[in-house]
């Protein structure tokens, strides 16, 4: 008999995210990420000027705690005479953009390469993992540099390259976990009453893949932030005029000595947003992966 | 663990052969003609037709992966766009300097990141265990493009402590045998030359060991505190041997498998750093240069560069899991 509402009902997956709470890490990272998506959703309310707008007279005005330095631009302004803090508030929305599109990229040809290729088996699986071997061939974001040499440099280009290259770990990761349930009675139940393959693949195994999926999600926002940053710092990402954080720190690089707070303070952005997810990554895998607790 | 070996090779052919045909496929997939790619837009159309006729590119798309193959197995990257040098010549000149600035940076990541982790490990939910870990957990997440800078800028340009940028001040002669700096002043026993070489090298390798340091001091942790956790270590305890003595003769030995594992993992992290650290300071290695390549868009720099570098990390991760199984015999049973 069903007994609605008891804790055993729930599914194992909330159970495990409910615990959650109790890891001070993951709370942290949820923290500093809620942080990010709020400054990011609320980016024209927040930011006192326009990110783009220079004004001639106003460049390289230090941070308001040095002399010289003035309430209308609290962090200061760049040789542009653009506001600081307006671009790292618009900047946030630029970077959280990249993650979710190329993770995202990332996440739906990875899960669907690796369903394919742990339910199939065989000549499919051999096919679609020696692929991912080759991709896997290159260091991280060195792929990812030379698909944008090729492609010409821009925000998007940069979001496809680092999607790519973040295909194989979720193809990986899928494919193990449907290797390992396929063996499980519940798909022998499920191909005895008839289910199509696709169903069993995509109702009766992924959700039960879902644990190890979201933490390497978690942690590829991380990296995407990180690398998309990477990205634009060697003038392969965004563009200018976007406020982009690794574009604006490639900008100032001619600035270091006379105005350092141009560079400072899109590191510390940098940081603390890829900090947030690693952190709620970190916090995730030990409540959702037990094989990787450490 | 022969056959083991051999196997691994063979798995190493498919591997290559497939990293080949992703760089020879890059270019030839690219939107556009691959002749006005590689020769600019201003080119004039005999200037199209002889790079064409060069590199096979009016034949059908497998006769040119064939010739490509072929220029490549004599050794062949192909030529420079702009200066007309052979691509693997350039390689050699500046890989040298890649090597020493990755292995400066591997030793300082392998040193600090085994004792923070060794200490964390053996001070479990300490004050010290929680600040390194944190240290890790904000290692992992550094801009290594921004740190560089801020190095820079603190110990460069307000302490005046190191130098800014290169690998040899503009004052100092040094006779150049194998390019490795560092050996090359041993070598030829200069040593106001090695000085100057090791001050050059200081803050390009702390900034590119940032994130291999933090990775294996957090890998060095878990290892450690899994193989302590074990029995083998209560009997030591129980033994009467010191804790200096359990943990870097009993424990660490074994904990040591993972960790050798991740550091070999953590050279593609450095050759992708190198990138971005070379960049920053200047460094005349491989990663500077494709980075340049790039910006001038020398596709045959960026294709034969690729190459290299991707060769070169299947090789280390091979040689990675043949130590691995090594140092650890049950791996090439199964």
């Amino acid at each position: 008999m069903k007994k609605k509402g008891f804790p055993e009902d729930r599914h194992p997956l909330l159970e495990q995210l409910s615990q959650l709470r109790r890891n001070k890490t993951a709370v942290a990272g949820l923290v500093i990420i809620s942080l990010f998506v709020l400054v990011a959703l609320f980016a024209p309310v927040l930011s006192p000027h326009n990110p783009i707008e220079t004004a001639l007279y106003d460049q390289l005005k230090p941070p308001v705690w040095h002399a010289g330095g003035t309430m209308t631009h609290i962090l200061g302004t760049d040789d542009l005479g653009r506001d600081i803090l307006s671009r790292l508030i618009y900047g946030a929305r630029v970077s959280l953009a990249v993650a979710v599109v190329s993770v995202g990229l990332a996440f739906v040809i990875g899960t669907l390469l690796g369903a394919v290729s742990g339910y199939a088996k065989g000549l499919p699986d051999n096919v679609i993992m020696r692929i991912m071997d080759m991709i896997l061939a290159f260091p991280y974001i060195l792929l990812a540099i030379v698909i944008v040499a090729y492609l010409g440099p821009s925000l998007r280009n940069g979001m496809i390259a680092i999607g790519i290259t973040y295909v194989p770990r979720f193809a990986r990761i899928v494919r193990g976990s449907v290797l390992e349930e396929c063996e499980k009675d519940y798909v022998t139940a499920a191909r005895s009453i008839g289910s199509r393959d696709f169903r069993i693949i995509f109702v009766d195994i992924l959700p039960n893949c879902l644990g190890p999926l979201i933490v390497q999600t978690t942690l590829s926002f991380a990296s995407a932030i990180l690398d998309a940053a990477a990205l634009s710092f060697l003038g392969l990402g965004a563009q200018p005029p976007t406020p982009e954080w690794g574009a604006m720190i490639a900008k100032s690089r001619a600035l270091i000595l006379r105005a350092s707070w141009v560079m400072t303070f899109p590191g510390i952005a940098i940081l603390l947003a890829v900090l947030g997810f690693n952190l709620l990554g970190d916090g995730l895998r030990d409540a959702l992966d037990p094989r990787l607790r450490d | 663990m022969a056959a083991y070996i051999i196997r691994r090779l063979l798995i190493l052919i498919p591997t290559l052969l497939g990293v080949s045909i992703i760089i020879f496929l890059m270019l030839r997939l690219t939107p556009g003609d691959p002749a006005e790619l590689l020769m600019g837009e201003r080119a004039t159309e005999a200037a199209l037709e002889e790079i064409r006729e060069h590199l096979g590119l009016n034949q059908p798309i497998h006769v040119q992966y064939g010739m490509f193959l072929k220029r490549l197995m004599k050794g062949d990257l192909g030529e420079t766009i702009w200066t007309r040098q052979k691509v693997w010549i350039e390689v050699k000149q500046r890989f040298p300097a890649t090597i020493e600035l990755s292995l400066a940076a591997l030793l300082i990541s392998c040193f600090f990141g085994m004792i923070f982790g060794i200490v964390s490990a053996a001070k479990q939910y300490s004050i010290f265990d929680y600040a390194s870990m944190l240290g890790a957990l904000i290692g992992v997440s550094m801009p290594i493009f921004w740190l560089g800078l801020v190095f820079m800028l603190i110990f460069s340009l307000h302490l005046h402590w190191l130098p800014i940028s290169g690998r040899l001040g503009i004052d100092v002669t040094l006779e150049t045998v194998t390019n490795f700096y560092i050996f090359d002043a041993v070598w030829t026993r200069n040593w106001p030359a090695l000085r100057d070489a090791l001050w050059h090298l200081i803050m390009p390798a702390f900034t590119l060991s940032t994130i291999p340091m933090a990775i294996v001091a957090r890998m060095t942790r878990s290892a450690m505190l899994d193989v302590l956790r074990q029995d083998y270590i209560k009997t030591a305890k129980a033994k009467g041997l010191s804790q200096f003595s359990v943990i870097f003769k009993h424990a660490l030995r074994n904990a040591l498998i993972p960790v050798v594992t991740t550091i070999g993992l953590q050279f593609g992290v450095l050759l992708c750093g190198a990138i971005l650290t070379e960049t920053i300071f200047a460094w005349p290695g491989v990663g500077k240069w494709m980075y340049d390549a790039v910006m001038q868009r020398d596709y045959m720099v960026i294709q034969g560069g690729t190459l290299f570098i991707a060769t070169l990390f299947v090789l280390i991760n091979l040689f990675v899991d043949v130590l691995y199984a090594v140092i650890n015999p049950r791996i090439s049973v199964q």
